[in-house]
């Protein structure tokens, strides 16, 4: 059972793996919420695993934080903007999106090596999936990269957090609670402070196109 | 109670009147009428109590301030007793004068004034007092700060906020040397306590580049050329009280800096110091006084005033390590108290001058000396006193002045004692530069006081003048006795200095001096040299009223007026004075090389002729320019990082992270 159950923690990487890749092929803006709240599922269930599996009380504590924060309130949020914004799309990225695949997967096998070498002293029970968490982070910042709107950057940022939550759970089995809760707030501060930006943007420029920032530049 | 508790208790009550200012923001005529008498009060308290502190053993304590495990150590000696009477005495003056002076409509509100004033009092107290890096460190950025904030009170002018920026930049610069000195001196142990730095003997190498570090700090702060700039643009933006308490008392504290370290913190010096001292000292001093010479507003000319005096301090401290270095202490004693004479010398009657352009300023607006003259007739007290100090500043007996220009070039006499030719031929060189420098002192003086006071009013508003206000013209007395004072008794003055000169080369000029009694002064020898301040003021008075008398006597029975010939000069105008720029006409000439001169001459057919001249430092093309230009450049060179595209700054954090992650796993 156990077994098992040690085995559905990769699995559940793999599907956090997955849904990095498809956020990162995903140009309307909706359906990019819909994948982040999937993530943040996918991310509670690994976590509840960990917990079961090591018996550390605390990781009940900061999946039931993760849920509320990353499956209830932030897509609620990031819903009522896109709403209040009107934005559905992205119109364009800055590559296309096959070539944003292929750099993804230069970064995943990337990902792995540099995690091969920290996985092999691990001891956890989930050594395995540290490449995969690294792999996350980097698609993350790929996608903050590439995208031109404010919204998926945004979505890129807060799931560029789920990878780090990710790895911290699975190679050294969560973080000190006070380190967690703070990261929660840490995010939640963080998206506020998105949020209002963006309609400071929306109001200045009647886009959320982030070139236009371009013309901040001091010359 | 010690006498350094006491003196902590001062400090303490100048910084309560600054938060007293705080309190009552906009009241002018409280903080002008209440606040700085207080402040002057307590400035005679800390120039009483460090005249006995000068006395009596060196007191240490240790205030829990600052950072936890840090705490500032405090020393009383003779050195920084010393600094603190010049500071209490001068402080005096300037505060009541100040008093008089801020008014409203000065840009900061008199409040925040009173608090940066005191604030910059207490920071140049505790300085001199400081005995670990860490105490002296923050003190010091403590003083750079205060006095900036003092330099742009009027910060709504934008050539006053350059000036105070430049100020700060170069303040900045100094105090970066300083620091790095302090890391030299503590010899890698950790221990940052002026105490430990003594104990530690440098080899001579390292012992060089903290001496070369502190010399170009401290130098930064005093204005030696070519670290000068700051001043001439600083003293004028700033109000005069301020300009008076930065010329006279914060350059004395870089004084004491390189006095501290030189003297003090580095044991062994070496000749080659001196030398450099010597050299640094003599070139200030020259350049400040002919570029005085050319001045045309009155506190730029002051400025450059200050730059020389500041030079002359450096000879004597030069001269001072260079007999030290050869073991001759009782010179190197001798040269000392010629420079701490000049120290507080320096400090009254630069101060008084200062304040005198002060109250000119307020009773005329007029900075340029152009259209200034005549004012001695409407304020008479001003310009008597103003009289004082110029006779001091242009080293002329029986002021302060003459008492330390002679007693330093009478330490040039010594010099031929030397054990080296190679010096014994060229510091005769500087003895000779003083003596030009001194010379064009006082014909700048000459300049300064013609033009302000004497002669006939350039403006027809000038006729409005009216006197300065009674606690101005106090300020200015307290300033101008202490002149007097200082040039006619001489003699106690150096019996304390003695204390300062025991400590820091373990020799003094005291029993020699006091060996020929009160009225005359003798540093050596009665047959060498000698001189009684006291019986030259009488007898040159009695010669005053003598010839007054003759000529009364025998001039005036005989006396015509006619009408028929009047040497051509029927309507004589204002115009017909010598002015600023035609005064020192010559001396821009003969030192044509030094300056960077711009000349506008009207052509013949000139209908409105125009003249005008523009002087300015050959250092700003010189080291200045490049230096703004190649950060300039290396600035847009690094400005190409800024493509104002969040897509750029993520990418930039991405490579860095990829990098950095490649260097981990290599």
């Amino acid at each position: 059972m156990s077994l098992l159950l040690a085995q559905s923690i990769n699995l559940f990487a793999v599907v956090l793996l997955v849904l990095a890749f498809a956020m990162i092929a995903q140009r309307r803006i909706l359906t990019l919420i819909h994948l982040f709240t999937l993530q943040g599922v996918a991310l509670v269930a690994a976590t509840l695993v960990v917990a079961h599996l090591t018996g550390q009380h605390h990781l009940y504590y900061s999946a039931a934080v993760t849920f509320a924060l990353k499956v209830v309130l932030i897509p609620i949020l990031l819903h009522r903007v896109i709403i209040r914004l009107n934005v559905r799309w992205d119109v364009e990225t800055l590559f296309n999106i096959p070539t944003t695949m292929l750099l993804g997967i230069v970064l995943v096998i990337f990902a792995f090596n540099l995690a091969g070498p920290i996985a092999r002293l691990s001891t956890s029970i989930a050594h395995g999936t540290l490449g995969i968490a690294l792999a996350c982070v980097l698609l993350s910042f790929l996608m903050m990269i590439v995208r031109a709107k404010a919204v998926p950057q945004v979505i890129g940022f807060l799931s560029m957090e789920n990878g780090l939550f990710f790895a911290a759970t699975a190679a050294t089995s969560g973080m000190p609670m006070i380190v967690e809760l703070g990261i929660a707030f840490d995010v939640l501060v963080g998206i506020l402070i998105l949020g209002v930006f963006m309609f400071q943007i929306r109001e200045q420029f009647d886009s959320l196109d982030i070139r236009h920032l371009e013309k901040l530049k001091e010359d | 109670m010690r006498i350094l508790d006491a003196i902590l208790i001062v400090i303490a009550g100048w910084l309560a009147l600054g938060l007293a200012g705080i309190a009552v923001l906009r009241q002018t005529s409280l903080v002008a009428r209440v606040l700085f008498p207080a402040g002057a009060v307590l400035g005679v308290a800390l120039a009483g109590l460090a005249l006995a502190a000068l006395f009596s053993a060196p007191q240490t304590t240790v205030l829990a301030l600052g950072l936890p495990d840090l705490p500032f150590h405090l020393r009383l000696d003779g050195l920084s007793a010393f600094f603190l009477l010049v500071i209490g005495a001068t402080t005096v003056g300037i505060s009541v004068f100040a008093a008089g002076y801020f008014r409203v409509g000065e840009g900061t509100p008199p409040g925040l004034l009173c608090l940066e004033y005191h604030l910059f009092l207490a920071s140049m107290a505790m300085v001199v007092l400081a005995d670990d890096a860490y105490a002296f460190m923050v003190m010091w950025e403590t003083m750079a700060l205060s006095s900036f904030f003092l330099v742009t009170t009027n910060h709504r002018v934008p050539a006053i906020r350059e000036a105070g920026f430049l100020y700060l930049l170069i303040a900045h610069v100094g105090a970066i040397a300083i620091l790095l000195c302090f890391g030299v001196l503590q010899a890698n142990t950790g221990d940052y306590t002026f105490a430990n730095m003594r104990a530690q003997s440098l080899p001579p190498l390292w012992a060089s580049v903290a001496f070369l570090l502190a010399t170009a700090g401290f130098g930064a702060k005093a204005g030696i050329v070519p670290l000068h700039v700051w001043l001439p643009e600083a003293h004028p933006a700033a109000p005069s009280p301020v300009s008076a308490l930065m010329s006279a008392v914060m350059l004395k504290t870089a004084i004491y800096g390189v006095l501290r370290v030189g003297f003090d913190l580095l044991g062994a010096q070496q000749w080659w110091w001196g030398v450099m001292l010597l050299a640094i000292g003599l070139v200030s001093a020259l350049y400040g006084v002919v570029f005085s010479a050319v001045q045309t507003d009155m506190k730029r000319l002051l400025a450059y005033s200050s730059i020389e005096n500041i030079g002359l301090l450096f000879i004597g401290i030069g001269l001072g390590v260079l007999f030290n270095s050869y073991g001759m202490t009782a010179l190197s004693a001798l040269a000392l108290t010629a420079t701490l004479y000049h120290v507080i010398g320096h400090a009254l009657f630069k101060s008084l001058l200062f304040l005198a352009t002060g109250s000119v300023l307020h009773a005329t607006g007029e900075r340029s000396l152009g259209k200034l003259g005549g004012l001695m007739r409407h304020m008479p007290w001003v310009a008597w006193l103003s009289l004082v100090g110029v006779l001091a500043s242009s080293g002329l007996p029986p002021f302060s002045g003459f008492v330390s220009e002679w007693l330093l070039l009478q330490s040039f006499l010594f010099t031929t004692g030397l054990p080296d030719s190679f010096l014994n031929m060229l510091i005769p060189v500087v003895a000779a530069g003083i003596a030009l420098v001194a010379a064009l002192a006082g014909y700048t003086m000459v300049k300064f006081f013609g033009v302000v006071f004497l002669g006939q009013p350039r403006e027809p508003r000038l006729a409005h003048a009216h006197p300065a206000s009674p606690l101005e013209r106090a300020g200015l007395v307290w300033l101008g006795a202490g002149t007097l004072l200082l040039g006619l008794f001489p003699v106690p003055v150096i019996i304390a200095i003695d204390r300062v000169t025991q400590l820091l080369v373990g020799s003094g000029i005291a029993d020699t001096v006091r060996a020929h009694g009160w009225l005359l002064l003798s540093p050596s020898t009665p047959e060498r040299a000698s001189y009684g301040p006291l019986v030259f003021l009488v007898v040159v008075s009695l010669a005053v009223l003598l010839a007054v008398a003759l000529v009364r006597k025998l001039y005036h029975g005989r006396i015509r007026r006619a009408p028929p010939w009047d040497c051509g000069y029927p309507a004589q105008t204002a115009r017909m004075q010598d002015t600023a720029e035609g005064f020192g006409q010559p001396i821009r000439q003969i030192f044509e090389p030094v300056f960077h001169m711009r000349r506008e001459l009207p052509s013949p057919f000139d209908a409105k002729p125009s003249y005008r001249v523009t002087i300015e430092d050959h250092f700003w093309h010189w080291l200045y320019l490049p230096v703004a230009q190649l950060t300039e450049r290396i600035g847009r060179l690094v400005g190409r990082l800024q493509q104002g595209r969040i897509a750029i700054y993520l990418l930039y954090s991405f490579v860095t992270l990829i990098v950095l992650l490649l260097v981990v796993t290599a």
